[in-house]
């Protein structure tokens, strides 16, 4: 069987400043009843200009490379120069257009708008290449007056814009707290900024029609008291893209989830259950602000002010685009240990052994791609730059790599992190549009995918989990691979005999009835 | 710190007395091992966590302090922490933890 490819990827981002008080963090200081959190993170909110031009996010859309980003002056926040919403992978909605989105996104009826604010959103909508096909109905507006009634009731969550209501989320029953108003709106906002990276999929010339499997992997949670998580968002998004042909499901892994879900895709194809998977995912309300306190104490502004999306499509062999090697998979199984060493000769070395590959076989790594000017504040270090340390440490332990060449590989096989802190979003994946391309344009063979994931958040187990593949160059589909030949051959023999059998079936039973 | 882990740590201390607990970091970065270990000797400085204002003392080390080091077997040292001695800024790392300890 061949490999599978990577035909697409989109990422896209909705800057929604007056979502962060949904945030875990902003969530409990207003609990505590912080006011003092709250004055300092109106300073250090964003422009949607800002936003735009902010170097990590321009480089997540596909307006710069890593490689460029990492060229560029820090901190970045403050050595943006003017760019564009829209870029190569997909866009950065402004808040307004994201609300009309949620309302988009809503079968229940749940989300209720203002009509100044339809009257002012449906022009925004009708402007867009990808969101033209939503109009909202005037005819169901709401007053302002009916919003506070029931927020005052605390059943409904509000959307505002700087400040001033324009919306609500409604609680979708009365007692169930799988229903409330505030899980309604995590999960509406999983399907708009899902549906809004898969529509970005269809702007790159992509066909959403004859999807056939669509796999959600963000790390929220649908469903009601009887099944809490029971899904499924992945149909949800599907419904909603135009993806006719699709079924689908949601996979959980935490942050690894991502990589998982390229794993599943790549096999399905591979094994001939589905001929084009997309996989998707949502942005996470929880991150907006998750280290606010941090960043605000540091004179800076609040960097988690975005939710992020991402989509990528996994089809069958085109013999051009960069397949997916599932060859190779980095398995972090229960039996692996969880230390860094363990974790890290299972997901990189190990998988790349079995093959007769070295770890530096493989032109770049793509691991936790979180931005390191919003984690190194809040104290988490840079991420990235810790795991190709790691592999490049794991290099020369085997004796590929010499000690003094250590921060050569992190340059070399390594890239800045550009994604924002949404769990699953900088899971790998961000790299699939730039690492294709890379390889499209010869400028590298291959890069590996790796997702991690802290299962014990969940209380079920002290586990850590992980797991990697590899994204190379396409031998073309009757390449020089000797494998694939054999393995044609082998089917076409198969299908012979199963046809000679069945010839012979028929002859012998038209002989019993003469 | 985070206030789960603060939680965990009081009731260890109370359980089993301060003296007979010792606390292990293994954080990648010099500053935060160094608020870690202020938390659990003279208490939160965040005042967020259970140990907000709370003393325990407790003795602190990073993973990969010599004094711990010496400690453990050197062949499960090695398997265990010898690739993140080769990533972390170990110096660093020592230097903000001796702050804390008396």
């Amino acid at each position: 069987m061949s490999f599978a490819v990577v035909k697409a990827a989109s990422y896209t981002l909705a800057h929604t400043p007056d979502f962060i008080p949904f945030g875990s963090t902003p969530t409990t200081a207003k609990a505590r009843n912080d006011y003092e959190y709250f004055d300092t993170l109106k300073k250090g909110l964003r422009s949607f200009e800002d936003v735009v031009n902010y170097p990590p996010n321009q480089c997540y859309i596909g307006n710069i490379t890593p490689q460029q980003l990492g060229e560029m002056a820090q901190p970045w926040y403050q050595s943006a120069a003017p760019a564009e919403r829209t870029g190569k992978y997909g866009d950065i909605l402004p808040q307004e257009e994201f609300f009309a989105l949620l309302k988009a996104s809503d079968a229940f009826d749940l989300v209720a708008l203002t009509p100044e604010f339809i009257a002012s959103a449906n022009p925004k909508l009708a402007a867009h290449p990808q969101l033209k096909r939503f109009t909202l109905d005037a005819g169901k507006a709401m007053s302002a007056i009916d919003m506070h009634a029931m927020m005052e009731g605390h059943k409904a969550e509000p959307l505002t814009m700087n400040g001033e209501l324009v919306g609500i989320v409604k609680q979708a029953h009365d007692e169930d707290e799988n229903l409330s108003a505030h899980i309604m709106l995590e999960n509406l906002t999983v399907k708009a900024t899902g549906a809004h990276a898969a529509l970005m999929l269809e702007a790159q010339g992509q066909d959403l029609s004859d999807i056939d499997y669509v796999i959600e992997c963000s790390e929220e949670a649908c469903g009601d008291i009887n099944q809490r998580g029971g899904g499924n968002f992945a149909k949800a998004i599907a419904e909603m893209v135009g993806c006719s042909s699709a079924t689908g499901s949601d996979l959980r892994g935490f942050c690894a989830a991502p990589a998982h879900s390229l794993v599943h895709a790549a096999a399905l194809v591979k094994g001939g259950a589905f001929r084009k998977v997309m996989v998707v995912a949502g942005g996470a309300v929880a991150k907006l602000g998750m280290n606010s306190r941090e960043h605000l104490a540091k004179d800076m502004p609040a960097l988690e002010d975005c939710l992020a999306g991402f989509a990528f499509i996994v089809g069958e062999n085109d013999g051009v685009s960069p397949i997916v090697n599932t060859d190779i998979i980095g398995r972090l199984n229960v039996g692996a240990g969880s230390s860094p060493q363990a974790v890290t000769s299972a997901l990189v070395s190990e998988p790349l052994k079995a093959v007769g590959r070295k770890i530096t076989d493989i032109d770049r790594y793509s691991a936790e791609m979180q931005n390191p000017e919003i984690t190194k504040p809040a104290g988490a270090g840079d991420v990235p730059e810790a795991n190709f340390k790691m592999i490049g440490a794991l290099a020369v332990k085997e004796g590929q790599l010499e000690r003094k060449e250590l921060m050569n590989f992190v340059k070399n096989h390594g890239m800045p992190g550009f994604a924002l802190t949404q769990g699953h979003i900088p899971s790998g994946v961000p790299y699939l549009g730039h690492g294709r391309d890379a390889i499209m344009n010869g400028d590298i063979n291959s890069f590996m995918v790796i997702g991690k994931g802290s299962l014990f958040l969940g209380r079920m187990t002290n586990l850590f989990d992980g797991i990697s593949t590899v994204v190379e160059k396409n031998p073309g589909v009757h390449g020089s691979s000797q494998n694939q030949a054999a393995a044609f051959d082998k089917d076409e023999a198969r299908r012979l005999v199963a046809k000679a059998m069945q010839d012979v079936a028929a002859r012998l039973a038209g002989s019993e009835n003469e | 710190m985070d206030l789960e882990n603060q939680k965990r740590i009081k009731d260890l201390a109370e359980t089993h007395g301060n003296e007979n607990v010792v606390v292990v970091l293994g954080g990648a970065e010099a500053e935060a091992s160094g608020l870690a270990a202020e938390t659990v000797t003279a208490g939160d400085p965040t005042f967020a966590g259970p140990l907000a204002g709370v003393q325990l003392g407790l003795s602190v080390y990073h993973i990969t302090e010599e004094a711990l080091k010496e400690t453990f077997d050197a062949d499960v040292y090695e398997e265990q922490v010898g690739m993140m001695e080769m990533v972390l800024p170990v110096e660093e790392i020592a230097a903000e933890m001796s702050q804390f300890r008396g």
